[in-house]
């Protein structure tokens, strides 16, 4: 309960930021992925700033015992650079050029009242639940398998 | 498109970045936001609790609305096909979850600790992104 707060008020800022900086703007995201075309810098200044603050924070939890709302910091563990990772993150790529949204400026963008936006979210939302399905078969395949 | 101040760019990417680093400091999480879409849509149960990834989720389009109300209206433009949106959404979907994550959990927070996994899944996404927008505008398009 100590953390639906604070995590509503961490969406709201970014949220804001991703519609400041026009990140839910699908043709100013493609105008920089099209390198070969009139390349448009504006990603690149985004990123470039988002990764400071982020980078700060990690620093500085690395001399903190605990998160200061929770137990313990839940920090993905390094594990291997594998083919599900490159698989997934090639098929989001292309999704991503294709339609100029990645899940942050979709979600956000839902309150703009442009209907597109929420076919993709909808779209989104299966192709999640398509995995899940796969993904749970998949396990059963091997298990029967093994 | 009107170029957009590289002022106002990277003040709304240290809003993002600042939002990651809230979430991390105070929570001890990754704010990746499509794992956390697929955890307050009940499409996932892992990581972050329902509650508060919900949370955060709706929090998004707050932040939007109220820059979109006070600060700048943001054009947006979207020039791909209803098809196209959906095949695009679906691939997004399956991608983010196959792979573990996005623009945020990767691009964001990944990179930010120098993660191999997110540092791969970033070149990776970017890459297919950038072919995928050659292809469309300069092959099939051109």
């Amino acid at each position: 309960m100590r953390n639906l707060l604070p995590a509503l008020i961490v969406g709201v800022i970014f949220g804001a930021g991703l519609v400041l900086s026009d990140m839910v703007n699908p043709a100013r995201v493609q105008a920089f992925l099209d390198v070969a075309g009139a390349w448009d810098p504006t990603m690149m200044f985004v990123m470039g700033a988002a990764l400071l603050p982020s980078a700060l924070a990690y620093l500085v939890h690395r001399r903190m015992q605990q998160p200061l709302l929770a137990d313990q910091f839940f920090i993905p563990r390094n594990g291997p650079i594998d083919r599900p990772l490159l698989i997934g993150a090639a098929l989001f790529g292309i999704g991503w050029g294709m339609a100029g949204f990645c899940p942050g400026p979709a979600v956000a963008g839902l309150v703009l009242g442009i209907w597109q936006v929420w076919l993709f979210v909808a779209a989104m939302l299966v192709g999640m639940i398509l995995h899940r399905f796969a993904n749970a078969r998949f396990s059963k395949m091997s298990a029967s398998a093994a | 498109m009107e170029p957009l101040s590289p002022l106002v760019a990277i003040a709304g990417g240290l809003l993002i970045g600042t939002a990651a680093a809230i979430f991390l400091l105070l929570t001890g999480r990754i704010a990746g936001v499509s794992g956390m879409t697929a955890v307050a849509t009940r499409i996932s149960s892992s990581g972050t609790p329902w509650s508060q990834a919900a949370a955060f989720v709706i929090g998004l389009p707050i932040g939007a609305a109220l820059i979109a109300a006070f600060v700048r209206t943001p054009d947006v433009l979207i020039t791909a096909s209803p098809a196209v949106l959906i095949i695009a959404g679906l691939l997004v979907g399956v991608g983010t979850r196959l792979g573990n994550g996005c623009t945020s959990g990767h691009g964001v927070c990944g990179m930010a600790r120098l993660s191999p996994r997110s540092i791969a899944a970033t070149v990776t996404f970017m890459a297919a992104a950038i072919l995928t927008v050659f292809v469309a505008r300069h092959v099939i398009g051109g």
